[in-house]
């Protein structure tokens, strides 16, 4: 297993240890009951001996219970270590993602970090839960059982020596073969998953256009390749059953040949024969539990590499130690910035940059789809770093700042934004938890979202679902805004915030940030006019350069795009005044 | 996570049991008969080991003891006679090990199938009462049980099962009295396996509870992690994560205690049988009750001694199997969820009229649509032309009983008429769409579209004959060319292309580095909100539906690009019914009739022009962007 993935034991480092202890003794009791048991028949019965059978059978009776303690003891400190193995590695990893970057997180996808931590960390936990119990196990009986065997047949514990390394090379290699294609399988899995969430987030979508069907056949196929890969990879594996059982078969005839001549040459009891017969079989069989237990591994082992993924991932970026803490203003300078989401070298989202903004400005951004308006202000709050130049916030580069800091003050409204689970309370007080219920209502008034939220008859207690589904557009987008303004920001963002509020909310909502919270500067990308036009600075976009910067006024005199804009949304209403 | 169900082993899991067997018997009838019959001759060959022993000692090797020149030759026989035994053994294990995979992976396939294809079925509604995570850990954590409970434990019951009869069988014979000892013992073995799989059961039940939690929880926040990243919110992820990971701690660590220590009990329970049958049996035999000799005896407390092995086995399976059942239950339980009503039996074809104006059915499109109305009575068709004319009659509507979203609403949309929705978010402009294409349903002869009740109209026909473009734009993994393609399966590139151009997509793919070739994945996040739209519009204008409805589509497009893609939308549309919901007036400006919904219900109407001069809502609503300037 991978050794790397094992630091994440942690507390659970006492239980791991204690287990295979516990199993050694145990094993040593179920090697022992046996000859015990032979004794009795052997002695006991045979000679009639119930005092014999008495003090024998109370003696076994000792060792049963002690061998009942120790196996259950062994059972739950393996249940307790594998169980908490699981919980680190789930935890790291949860850990792991909230330190990422969104450049990291556009690395996975959304069902495969979920894959991660349900099926691939049972297959993990499984896995482990057996090795620590079986493999010491095993070794441990198989050379006990040797030594027994020593006792009473050298030829035959030699026929073993030779059996053991040849059938265990054989299930070793069964199980090397079949790797490749658990990978694949686990692999198509990530695949199933995905198809299975884009069919639950897009079951509308999925009805709208009637494609159901459509959705069953490419989901059949996947279905079927994950049949045919698991099948494949099985029936490999498959092959470990007969092996083993041709192998005890084999043994056990060699045995009753080269024994029943001992037998017959007086060499050997017949008492021994069977008890060399049972320990064969324990052995073979104890190699059968490694391979099962590698077998496990090996299925592991794929999903211990798809969790390194995770927990091998660089965050991409990092506080440093002197990371400043405050932000003096909310002032915004682009110098010479340019921006490619692939990194250096790949194409430029955002080229060369210039911009410098005062504190406490209204600042509109309007641009064609796809000009770069969300990539630029992304990186005000950090959220990607620059390909080259450089965003400074209240003067001083973003990257020297700690990474909470930055974002507690630069507040974004993602244009792509998501409700969670819980109370219309819980939802907003994301922005600060400590926030009191009015302070809660305050900025919701602010957003314009007091009104309708009254209007539900739990009012601010009221459930959103998951992904605000059961809000309009609208009212998503004046929550989000509501749960920025709580973090009472130096600088506050709207990506394409208000899109599907209505003109006159929208206004109120400008109005509101006007004269509650004039010392914030305020970056507000939009596609209407109006949402823009009474801005201090409007910014026009275009292929991922700035076009032209300026007041409304000046842009109608200067800049051709934002006169074609201004005046293909303003003319009908012109007419009819 | 709201779910909240009382983990317990019911009736109802017995059900679950069968029902789940049924998919063995039922897919793989010859291939499971067949399996039977090898584990059964597989265990006679395993069992034949211990057996055997004494007959070759006694028959064949004892005589022999002491003799100058032994004669091996019946020795050697009875070994081959043996190996021939062992052999078919092998063989038999063979083929139902090759055999399992192919029916636990296949049934795995079926219930896989047929969960996918029954929630294709659900309505809108299921999906959102049950979260993401919730359903998909019916694929993946409860789906993985069942591999488990197929593929080692079905075949692990049945053969320790065989071997228990064929030993119990052995020891009746040696001993009926000594037989009687070991019921007793068993009858304790399953009291005790009974208290301890109760409790591991319990936990396993509710192990795959937390872990759904787990996934449940996991799948929203990583979904939402971009905005967990912008509040600064991972401290409070975490602690929430911590909790349920801890509570999923809890549950796994006890489940899986109390199922490993169901082999040691049973196992230590043999052990003591072991020591009673002997001092019961020796005292028997030494006092000469019941007819057992010594002999008897040796041979018997060898067979007790194989005896628990098999019931431990069988119990080690338990839990899984408990543990498939519970999946199997909740995966049977989403199966069983009402699929979404379809009395339908109106549908849609593509027809043409005749010289006389008669409709008829072709083949071939034609850009005229018919609804075909089969008559039960007299078994008649009658064919009445697609137009576009969509009629609310006071329509009365609340996702939930207790909050009604529209109030008594009454509209009608005229064939090619561009329709279009104004009013505040919440206003209920949604919910109209929502209708129109039955996402949910309402009483009968609410909604008529060209006269015909939409409830006796085919749900598929219905959806096919209304484009609709939806506020939360859904992209799928593939490419770009593949995702436009959607709206229309069979499409050329160059009918790709041209849906393209007129949703103004065209210029932006072609800039991608792959083009229509750029793979998109996880909704299409590699582009633009704006983008997005743009591609979900060219994916219902390459349908090139009847009627289309278009929901907020153009919100995060700049209006220079909406005034261009609007342009193409209107040609294409000419003469057909088209539904627009905006919030931006200059969307709708065009439309041949506004209508103004606030809280539910209309309260303006008419044109643009009209409207204005009403100087109602909408004058003000329209004036009101003026005044900002």
């Amino acid at each position: 297993m991978n050794r790397k993935l094992l630091r994440s034991v942690r507390e659970y480092k006492r239980e791991t240890i204690l287990t295979p202890v516990l199993v050694m003794l145990e094993v040593l009791m179920e090697v022992l009951i046996p000859l015990l048991m032979a004794n009795i028949i052997d002695i006991g019965i045979t000679e009639g001996d119930m005092d014999y059978i008495i003090r024998i059978g109370l003696l076994l009776i000792v060792m049963a219970m002690i061998a009942l303690f120790l196996g259950a003891k062994a059972g739950q400190t393996a249940a307790i270590a594998s169980a908490g193995y699981a919980k680190n590695l789930r935890h790291d990893i949860f850990y792991k993602v909230q330190d990422f970057s969104f450049g990291n997180i556009d690395h996975f996808s959304t069902s495969g970090l979920v894959t991660r931590l349900t099926t691939d960390i049972t297959n993990v936990q499984m896995a482990y839960m057996f090795s620590i119990r079986l493999l010491a196990r095993a070794p441990f009986m198989i050379i006990l059982s040797l030594i027994m065997t020593m006792t009473i047949s050298v030829p035959i514990a030699l026929i073993l020596l030779v059996t053991i390394p040849i059938l265990g090379g054989v299930l070793i290699w069964i199980a090397k073969k079949a790797h490749p294609h658990f990978i694949e399988v686990f692999d198509e899995y990530d695949v199933l998953n995905n198809t299975v969430q884009e069919n639950v987030n897009a079951a509308r979508v999925v009805k709208a256009y009637v494609r159901e069907d459509y959705e069953n056949k490419k989901f059949g196929k996947i279905s079927r390749k994950i049949f045919v890969l698991f099948t494949k990879a099985e029936k490999i594996v498959a092959w470990n059953s007969p092996i083993m059982q041709f192998t005890v078969y084999a043994v056990v005839l060699i045995m009753v040949l080269i024994g029943g001549r001992n037998i017959i040459g007086g060499s050997m009891q017949t008492g021994e024969l069977t008890s060399v017969i049972v320990y064969a079989i324990q052995i073979l069989s104890s190699l059968m539990m490694v391979t099962f237990v590698f077998v496990q591994i090996m299925i592991a082992e794929a999903s211990t590499d798809r969790i390194s993924e995770v927990l091998d991932e660089v965050p991409e970026m990092e506080d440093s130690e002197d990371a400043i803490k405050e932000v003096p203003n909310g002032d915004i300078d682009f110098e010479h910035v340019d921006f490619s989401y692939s990194g250096k070298g790949g194409n430029l989202s955002l080229k060369d940059a210039n911009l410098h903004i005062k504190s406490g400005q209204i600042v509109g951004i309007i641009g064609g789809t796809g000009s770069a308006k969300s990539t630029l202000v992304q990186l005000i709050p950090r959220l990607y770093d620059v390909t080259g130049g450089s965003v400074k916030v209240g003067g001083i580069d973003v990257r020297k700042y700690n990474l909470k800091a930055l974002r507690d003050q630069v507040s974004v409204v993602l244009q792509k934004n998501v409700l969670f689970t819980g109370s219309i309370y819980e939802n907003v007080r994301w922005g600060d938890e400590n926030a009191s219920d009015e302070e809660v209502q305050r900025v919701c008034k602010l957003a314009q979202a007091d009104s309708f939220i009254q209007e539900f008859p739990g009012k601010y207690d009221t459930m959103i679902v998951e992904g605000g589904n059961n809000v309009s557009g609208g009212q998503k987008q004046r929550l989000c805004i509501a749960r920025a303004l709580l973090k009472k920001p130096k600088i506050l963002i709207l990506d394409d915030s208000t899109s599907a509020v209505d003109t006159k909310t929208d206004a109120l909502i400008r109005q509101a940030f006007r004269e509650e919270i004039p010392d914030t500067t305020k970056i507000i990308i939009a596609q209407r006019i109006s949402s823009v036009e009474d801005a201090d600075m409007i910014i026009v976009m275009e292929n991922g350069e700035i076009n032209g910067i300026g007041t409304s006024e000046e842009l109608l005199r200067t800049n051709a795009i934002y006169r074609e804009v201004y005046e293909s949304q303003m003319k009908g209403g012109a007419d009819n005044e | 996570m709201s779910r909240q169900e009382r983990p317990r082993v019911n009736a109802g899991t017995i059900k679950t049991a069968k029902r789940l067997l049924g998919y063995v018997t039922g897919t793989y009838k010859i291939q499971f008969i067949v399996v039977l019959f090898c584990i059964l001759v597989s265990s006679v060959a395993s069992i034949s080991v211990s057996l055997s022993l004494r007959y070759l000692l006694d028959d064949y090797i004892i005589p022999l003891i002491g003799q100058k020149d032994p004669d091996y030759s019946e020795l050697y026989m009875a070994l081959t006679v043996l190996g021939t035994i062992f052999l078919c053994g092998v063989i038999a294990t063979f083929v139902y090990s090759r055999l399992m995979v192919t029916i636990g992976q296949g049934v795995l396939k079926r219930v896989r199938d047929e969960m996918f294809e029954h929630m294709q079925t659900l309505p809108i509604r299921y999906f959102d009462q049950n979260t993401n995570g919730s359903i998909m850990s019916l694929y993946t954590n409860d789906t993985d049980t069942l591999r488990q409970m197929i593929n080692q434990s079905i075949p692990q019951v049945l053969m320790s099962s065989l071997t228990i009869i064929v030993t119990f069988v052995a020891m009746l014979v040696l001993s009926p009295l000594l037989t009687l000892l070991a019921v007793l013992v068993i009858v304790v073995m399953i009291l005790v396996s009974k208290v301890v799989t109760g409790n591991s059961g319990k936990y396993f039940i509710r192990q795959q509870l937390d872990l759904a939690n787990v996934t449940g929880f996991v799948e929203e926040r990583m979904n939402g992690q971009r905005v967990v990243k912008v509040f600064n919110h991972e401290k409070i992820s975490e602690e929430e994560f911590d909790k349920l990971n801890e509570q999923l701690f809890e549950s796994s660590s006890k489940a899986h205690t109390f199922a490993s220590i169901m082999g040691p009990v049973i196992g230590n329970i043999g052990n003591v049988q072991f020591v009673l049958t002997a001092v019961f049996g020796g005292f028997l035999s030494v006092a000469g009750i019941g007819n057992i000799t010594l002999g008897v005896m040796a041979s018997y407390l060898q067979f007790t001694k194989s005896f628990t092995q098999p019931f431990m086995q069988i119990a080690q399976q338990f839990n899984s199997i408990i543990m498939a059942l519970a999946g199997a239950e909740r995966i049977f339980r989403m199966m069983d969820e009402e699929p979404e009503v379809d009395e339908g039996y109106v549908t849609l074809v593509n027809a043409k009229k005749d010289a006389d104006g008669n409709i008829t059915e072709c083949k071939e499109r034609t850009g005229l649509w018919a609804w075909k109305h089969p008559h039960q009575a007299d078994g008649t068709v009658t064919y009445t032309e697609l137009k576009g004319d969509v009629r609310f009659y006071d329509m009365t509507f609340g996702y939930t009983p207790d909050h009604m979203v529209l109030h008594n609403l009454t509209l009608y949309a005229k064939p090619g008429q561009k329709l279009a929705f104004v009013g505040s978010t919440g206003a209920g402009k949604t919910t109209i769409t929502n209708l129109i294409n039955r996402f949910y349903d309402v009483a009968d002869g609410k909604i008529r579209y060209d006269d015909i009740n939409i409830n006796k109209i085919k749900k598929a026909d219905l959806r096919r004959s209304l484009g609709i473009v939806l506020q939360d734009t859904h992209l799928f993994t593939g490419t770009i060319m593949e995702n436009i393609r959607y709206g229309k399966l069979d499409a050329t590139d160059e009918e790709v292309y041209k849906a393209a151009k007129l949703a103004h997509a065209d210029g932006f793919i072609r800039m991608l580095p792959k083009g229509y070739d750029t793979h998109l994945s996880g909704d299409g996040e590699e582009l633009s909100q704006g983008q997005r739209q743009l591609l979900a519009i060219a994916r219902a204008a390459i349908a090139d539906p009847p009627v289309l409805i278009l929901d907020e589509a153009t919100s995060s497009i700049d209006t220079r690009t909406e005034s261009i893609v609007q342009k193409g939308m209107d040609n294409l549309m000419k003469g057909r019914t088209v539904f627009v919901i905006a919030h931006r007036l200059s969307t709708i400006r065009n439309s041949d009739a506004i209508m103004v919904l606030e809280h539910g219900r209309i309260i303006e109407r008419g044109t643009h022009e009209e409207l204005l001069k009403l100087k109602g809502t909408y004058y003000q609503l329209y004036t009101g962007k003026l005044e900002l300037s």
